[in-house]
């Protein structure tokens, strides 16, 4: 579980929830009676029709981060969470940058982006904007080189994640979490019946 | 067999296909389409209350002296916000129930129309799950889902939000349909590892101690637990709601532990080398200061939410599952034996710290009239009560002889719910005697039920041990803040029994020891409700005493 600088813990929850009205103010309400503190949230349409997909990256200590999943998962409309913070998974954020650009510094901030594989998405006559995906200290660090030109705006989303297809380490730019042998905490479990009734 | 029905008409033929009989609540603007047809369905016995928060207490007690889901009628807007205490009450301590509110019309929703509120809103964190349908087709397969998520796994009160004009609109209700959750799982048998890791604990053990809490009561396995206790000899610690789990006067009976219990419980808790706690939640009031709760044991927690598992106690063994299945696979692998050395010594514990000292006295004191009630009914009664001092001198001093006898506030700490969750016991179970201790604070934050006692002819009898205090907050001013009393005298106190003879209903005063037993054989043989009032000594501190947040180290056995 990754510590975080001022001491407190951080979990990464994958969460499929039933796509109704509410369901989001249910979690949020859980989340802050509980004293779980949010640090990023993702919400999407899932592949499964009337499902959705939550990534939550939750901060606190770490006896109360560790209860959220299982508090998540008392939640009717929460049909699946897994808390993967110790599985093997690959995770990305995105970011839109647009940075003042005139003429004169265009061919620089274009080769930043080149290096950095990033998407020139839009450009303007004063400014351009550009897309980047990938893990936060990537993102953290073209923001912070891309700064001296002047930022109008950058706007991030939270982190999605996703369990490794397989076990095989590939290459990894500072994404690849953990090892998953090195994963300790499993929710309790209990054999029963689920679903329908 | 799909039937076309008004949204009224699904509502009343899914509440009798889950066996609903009785429904307890106050009719509004909002609700009136389901009222306009509930007498086409006489199945359904409607018991008007006076204020919803009784209506939800009184399906509160129904359901826990029964063990089915208790059900609750309340309009729009304010009726519904007033079942929210009742809701909280039940969801603190897991009791099946499903409320049914009126809701504005759809088109006004989000208007800020007369007697709105966000119902679904506001109740969120004390439902384990709401609803509010906007579709009359939906209502039938609402209703059994909500049957289905308020009884099974941790039990819990759902609520049903239903615009009025959803009750008229027509639909169509397949009774036969099936439920589909996929987010929701019902813990059943345990994992054998979990079991088996749990029955080397208790085979290896040489001081256990069984913490018996409300899943017992719940799961209704008081026949299991007694046979497992008595299969290894183990001592059974009853939580405040694990109270009447097991006989009181069963020689493995130890008691209830923490803040007020017994100091022999705590001190057996304290010492044991392993716990055993079969669905108790491990409450702050039992376990003070966690870093100092009962550190020399290793700890099984059995319990049919797994989020419960490691939320304030670290324990060695967790086993997630419904606690009568776990009995069933934990009994034969529990090796028959006995504890001689560890029983002898909480014999011991129990001689040492009695903790049951009745004050001795001249005057009439709360103890005596708890022990007065529990020698003449033998123990035999269903006790329903408020919360404050009343309640522990209740809890310490009944004998209870029955399994599931015992209805109180636990986790909530509800004052009022003496007076209808009698009126819910009572109506669940017409043929025994039901004694509802009061205090004189809780009893007038719900006392305008008498009128519901009256009109159904129910034989309850309410005992308010009446200190013209609010008598915890006199004992805690004294303690805590410097004896510095602020608001905790009642001088504005009613004559109960003239309040009583008032409603119509016998009023009964005593203020000596000496009347004690003649008033409850009074009371007990006349045929209808009686209020007995119990005028007691003003300032009686209660103990044992562990003060919030503290260990067994800084226990307060008696001072006198």
């Amino acid at each position: 579980m990754a510590e975080t600088a001022n001491g407190t813990f951080q979990r990464t929850i994958a969460a499929l929830v039933q796509d109704r009205p509410g369901v989001l103010a249910r979690i949020a309400g859980l989340f802050r009676r509980r004293g779980f503190n949010i640090a990023s949230l993702a919400v999407g349409r899932s592949e499964r029709s009337g499902l959705s997909r939550m990534t939550f990256v939750v901060e606190g200590p770490e006896e109360v981060v560790r209860q959220v999943a299982a508090q998540l998962d008392r939640l009717i409309d929460v049909v699946e969470v897994h808390d993967i913070t110790e599985q093997n998974i690959v995770w990305r954020e995105l970011a839109l940058i647009k940075v003042r650009a005139n003429a004169g510094k265009r061919g620089e901030i274009l080769e930043l982006a080149n290096i950095f594989r990033v998407n020139v998405i839009d450009i303007g006559v004063e400014s351009l904007t550009m897309e980047i995906s990938g893990g936060r200290q990537k993102i953290d660090s073209l923001i912070e080189l891309l700064r001296k030109f002047g930022l109008e705006e950058v706007i991030r989303t939270g982190r999605v994640a996703t369990l490794r297809g397989t076990l095989v380490e590939g290459e990894d730019d500072g994404l690849f979490q953990s090892d998953a042998s090195k994963s300790t905490y499993t929710l309790p479990t209990a054999t029963g019946e689920s679903g329908s009734v | 067999m799909l039937k076309h029905l008004t949204g009224s008409e699904i509502v009343c033929e899914a509440l009798i296909k889950e066996g609903v009989s009785v429904v307890f609540g106050i009719p509004g603007g909002a609700i009136l389409p389901l009222y306009g047809v509930l007498s086409k369905y006489p199945a359904l016995r409607h018991i008007l209350t006076r204020h919803e928060q009784g209506a939800a207490h009184a399906a509160d007690g129904y359901a826990r002296s029964t063990g089915t889901v208790g059900v609750a009628f309340a309009t729009s807007g304010p009726g519904a916000t007033n079942l929210v205490t009742g809701l909280a009450t039940a969801m603190m301590d897991s009791v099946p129930m499903v409320a049914i509110t009126g809701q504005v019309g759809r088109a006004a929703i989000g208007t800020d129309a007369f007697q709105e509120a966000d119902i679904t809103g506001a109740t969120m964190p004390v439902t384990k799950h709401n609803y509010l349908v906007m579709r009359a087709d939906d209502l039938g397969r609402t209703v059994h889902e909500a049957f289905h998520i308020a009884r099974t796994g941790r039990p819990g009160p759902v609520l049903i939000d239903i615009p009025k004009d959803v009750f008229i609109e027509m639909g169509e209700y397949d009774p036969d349909e099936s439920i589909d959750l996929p987010g929701y799982s019902v813990p059943g048998m345990a994992d054998e590892a979990q079991i088996d890791a749990a029955a080397a604990l208790i085979n290896q053990a040489e001081r256990p101690v069984i913490l018996a809490g409300h899943g017992v009561v719940l799961s209704r396995s008081f026949d299991e637990l007694r046979e497992l206790a008595e299969k290894a000899q183990i001592p059974v610690v009853t939580t405040l709601l694990g109270i009447s789990s097991f006989p009181e006067d069963h020689v493995l009976s130890t008691g209830f532990p923490g803040m007020h219990g017994m100091a022999y419980a705590s001190l057996a808790i304290d010492q044991a080398d392993l716990i055993i706690n079969f669905g108790s939640r491990f409450d702050d009031r039992i376990v003070g200061d966690a870093q100092r709760f009962s550190t020399g044991s290793k700890k099984i927690h059995v319990d049919i939410d797994p989020a419960e598992i490691n939320k304030t106690i670290h324990v060695e063994a967790p086993v997630v599952g419904n606690i009568k299945d776990v009995f069933g696979q934990l009994l034969p692998k529990v090796k028959k034996t006995t504890h001689v050395e560890w029983l002898q010594h909480v014999e011991h514990l129990k001689a040492e710290h009695p903790s049951l000292r009745i004050p001795e006295s001249d005057r009439l004191m709360g103890q005596h009239v708890v022990k007065a009630l529990s020698d003449v009914t033998k123990g035999d009664a269903i006790i329903t009560t408020g919360v404050g001092q009343h309640q522990m001198w209740a809890a310490q001093h009944y004998q209870f002889k029955n399994a599931n006898s015992w209805l109180s506030s636990g986790g909530a700490g509800t004052m009022g719910y003496e007076v209808p969750s009698a009126i819910g016991a009572q109506v669940g179970n017409p043929d025994k005697l039901v004694w509802s201790i009061c205090g004189d604070g809780g009893f007038q934050m719900t006392m305008m039920e008498l009128a519901t006692v009256v009109e159904n002819q129910l034989p309850i009898k309410y005992a308010i041990l009446n200190n013209n205090h609010l008598g915890m907050i006199t004992q805690w001013q004294s303690f805590f803040y410097d004896g510095d009393y602020q608001a905790e005298t009642y001088t504005g106190n009613p004559d109960f029994v003239k309040l009583a003879e008032a409603y119509g209903i016998k009023g009964i005063r005593v203020t000596s020891q000496d009347e004690l037993e003649s008033a409850i054989r009074e009371a007990n043989a006349h045929e209808g409700p009686v209020v007995v009032d119990f005028v007691i000594e003003k300032v009686d501190d209660l103990y044992p005493m562990i003060p919030v947040g503290q260990s067994i180290e800084e226990l307060i056995e008696d001072p006198n």
